[in-house]
């Protein structure tokens, strides 16, 4: 596929040669996700997450597809089909369990998977794409944990549905009638229910389907490696299968060990206990707060207190938080250094280092309550948040001097303190990166 | 081009976000935020020790049929318990001819229709019936409860932080207004016909004390009742309520992580045996 040397697909059984040549199936396989794909040998732990996050979705399409066998999608009924599939389904308690926690580590495993392509420069040429359709994938998955959370219809649900919706409501003129059509009424109920429920059981095929995208436009230049430079030969690479599929296989084991300890010994640590109690429309919890991989962007939404001119704060709020995540679509043009990997660029690492920090802060700030100073705290980070992407990590792309990069993956893989890049480099030693990583 | 707009969208936000917090901080240096008689005075819930705690806990049958009785004797005249069933007994340990006379027994009837004339009526409860709610509905509650509608508690105990304990602290938390609270909030005193609480989040609870004294309920297995005995009882019977398959959870937890530390060793192992040409390499 994307390399000469990449191994072909040669069936020796009779059967899967007669499969092979009437649909090359099989073939398909082999090339994307076996041994016909060359992968750079020198990957760290960090390459695990992308493997993890389509573990973490068949989980989710599992458990959740049992789910809707049990579940009652009528306001009149929801809360209790949940609870009676807790109590009276046979291992009901673990597919719900494991639906609500394993959303999270869905979002855990994205959120690493994310943070891998940022410090290492994987959105860059020639992988464009492969960015664009993740952030694609991302905004499914919080559509649809989103509307996932309406369904049990607890207090959380509710007043989390109107929260949200009422978002659209900020927009001038058109923005209630969209609130209103979107519920299919004035407030979130039967319709608004019925609606999530379809849409929380469509969103995951497309997510599926998008992640086919999202590998096929991978194949293409072939997966990023932590140097960031680009494969020279066969040396640099081992075939995808068995050695990553093996490197995969740990890693699954890890995962689920960890996702299991929450499931089985504290699985309601990332709930809200609010949601144990079913939606009153008449009462208003003290907080209404998402679920936690929403808080950074809670926190965004929040923290826009000043009207700008005729512009509400509310709408300053639902604009920030949309553009929070819009802007990553622009960030392969924004950052045009033409190094990929942060290893190699020391004032990147720097304010990398401090983006984590900051979107650390936002996410506790979102989930504390709308008060002082925590308000000031998110408008401070908020702050940061947009001059990181959209301000500083141009400049720096224009004005840093990144460090020497290593003439190959192979070397970089003998002399391992190259992958270190930073303590290796002598200082006044030559600064331009190599041609071969200009992608 | 790209840069030039993501500079000045930027600049926007980020300007208007620290604008924002400098008449914030100003406004916070004015006049800060004054406290509140609910943020100085309402406590955390009082660490107690249940047998189910913990990754290995499980549920103290003794127990839970004691906090059955507290429940059957106090709290069910006011509070429903409408996603447990009267078969749902027999996990704490009552055999199925106890659960039927405990069904029969019942206070309140079920509800359901004269097979004769269709007329609404009451019958005595059978196991298969979920426990009947002591009002026919939200208004007859309230008429009945100073216009307080007193909870479901099936799933109180996970309805609330830290519910075991909540639960516990604000059955043993009535007690006087503090004299501190009222000299600094004059205004917080407690209203007519509600209680003050510091383990209620906002103070002051329509429901009144519920276990006021030693021996308030006869446990049949001789256990001393004292109130603090009895707030214990009930908190883990409640808790049983809201999660009655703990025992389940925790006993298929340990085979499955059991199981997936042994997965995990071979797959580390396997891991680094294919790789291990190439290591050296």
């Amino acid at each position: 596929m994307s390399f000469p040397w990449a191994e072909h697909y040669a069936p020796k059984h009779p059967v899967m040669q007669w499969v092979d040549e009437r649909l090359p199936l099989p073939r398909l396989v082999y090339n994307a996700i076996g041994a016909g794909y060359p992968v750079p040998r020198n990957l760290n732990y960090f390459w695990n997450f992308g493997v993890l996050a389509g573990l973490a979705l068949v989980i989710q399409i599992v458990t959740g597809v049992i789910m809707a066998m049990h579940y009652g999608a009528n306001t009149l009924v929801a809360f209790g089909s949940v609870e009676q599939t807790m109590r009276d389904v046979n291992a009901g308690w673990l597919m719900r369990y494991a639906h609500a926690n394993g959303a999270s580590f869905f979002f855990i495993v994205v959120y690493l998977h994310i943070f891998r392509g940022l410090f290492y420069g994987s959105y860059k040429a020639p992988r464009e794409m492969v960015w664009l359709l993740g952030l694609v994938i991302f905004l499914l998955m919080m559509a649809t944990a989103f509307m996932g959370y309406v369904l049990p219809w607890g207090q959380m649900s509710y007043w989390g549905a109107k929260v949200i919706t009422g978002l659209f409501g900020a927009i001038p003129v058109v923005g209630e009638p969209i609130q209103t059509w979107l519920l299919g009424g004035f407030a979130p109920g039967n319709a608004s229910l019925n609606r999530f429920f379809s849409l929380h059981f469509l969103l995951p095929f497309v997510i599926a389907g998008v992640i086919i995208l999202h590998i096929w436009s991978l194949h293409i230049p072939g997966s990023n490696n932590p140097t960031g430079v680009d494969v020279k030969g066969p040396q640099d690479t081992v075939p995808f299968h068995p050695y990553y599929t093996a490197k995969d296989g740990f890693g699954a084991g890890v995962f689920l060990i960890l996702f299991a300890i929450l499931l089985f010994f504290a699985p309601n640590y990332l709930g809200h206990a609010d949601n144990y109690i079913e939606a009153n429309p008449l009462s208003t919890p003290a907080h209404i707060v998402p679920e936690w991989y929403f808080w950074p962007f809670y926190a965004i939404l929040r923290a826009f207190t000043v009207d700008f001119f005729f512009v509400p704060a509310k709408l300053l709020g639902v604009l920030a938080m949309f553009a929070s995540i819009l802007l990553l679509f622009f960030l392969p043009w924004l950052d045009n250094s033409p190094v990929r990997s942060g290893n190699y660029r020391p004032t990147f690492k720097k304010f990398f280092w401090i983006l984590v920090i900051d979107v650390l802060i936002l996410g506790y700030c979102g989930g504390a309550p709308a008060e002082e100073p925590y308000v000031m705290i998110s408008q401070v980070a908020s702050a940061y948040y947009f001059a990181h992407f959209l301000i500083i990590l141009p400049l720096i792309a224009r004005f840093e001097k990144p460090l020497p990069l290593p003439g190959s993956i192979t070397e970089a893989v003998l002399n391992r303190s190259y992958i270190e890049g930073e303590q290796n480099a002598l200082p006044g030693m030559g600064s331009d990166p190599q041609p071969s990583n200009a992608g | 081009m790209v840069r030039i707009g993501a500079f000045l969208v930027g600049l926007f936000f980020a300007g208007w976000l620290v604008v924002s917090f400098l008449m914030g901080a100003v406004a916070y240096v004015s006049e800060p935020p004054q406290p509140t008689a609910e943020h100085e005075f309402h406590k955390a819930p009082r660490h107690v020790n249940f047998s189910f705690d913990g990754p290995v806990g499980s549920y103290d049958r003794a127990q839970l049929q004691r906090g059955f009785q507290v429940f059957k004797e106090v709290c069910s005249a006011c509070h429903s318990l409408k996603f447990v069933a009267f078969r749902d007994l027999q996990a704490i340990g009552y055999n199925e001819a106890e659960v039927k006379a405990i069904a029969k027994q019942w206070a309140i009837k079920a509800p359901d229709v004269d097979p004769k004339t269709g007329e609404m009526a009451g019958r005595d409860p059978v196991p298969s019936d979920y426990f009947p709610k002591p009002f026919a509905n939200n208004v007859a509650a309230a008429a009945a409860n100073n216009n307080a509608i007193p909870p479901d508690l099936s799933l109180m105990t996970k309805a609330r932080h830290h519910g075991s304990a909540y639960v516990y602290s604000l059955l043993t938390g009535y007690q006087k207004q503090p004299a501190d609270l009222l000299k600094h909030f004059p205004d917080a005193k407690t209203p007519q016909g509600l209680h003050y609480n510091p383990y209620f989040p906002n103070l002051n609870l329509a429901m009144a004390p519920p276990l006021t004294a030693e021996g308030q309920v006869t446990y049949g297995d001789g256990t001393k009742s004292t109130v603090d005995q009895m707030a214990q009882d009930v908190s883990a019977f409640l808790t049983w309520t809201a999660e009655p398959k703990l025992e389940n959870r925790h006993r298929a937890g340990w085979a499955t992580i059991f199981f997936l530390l042994i997965a995990t060793v071979l797959a580390y192992l396997s891991y680094q045996n294919i790789w291990a040409e190439k290591k050296k390499a």
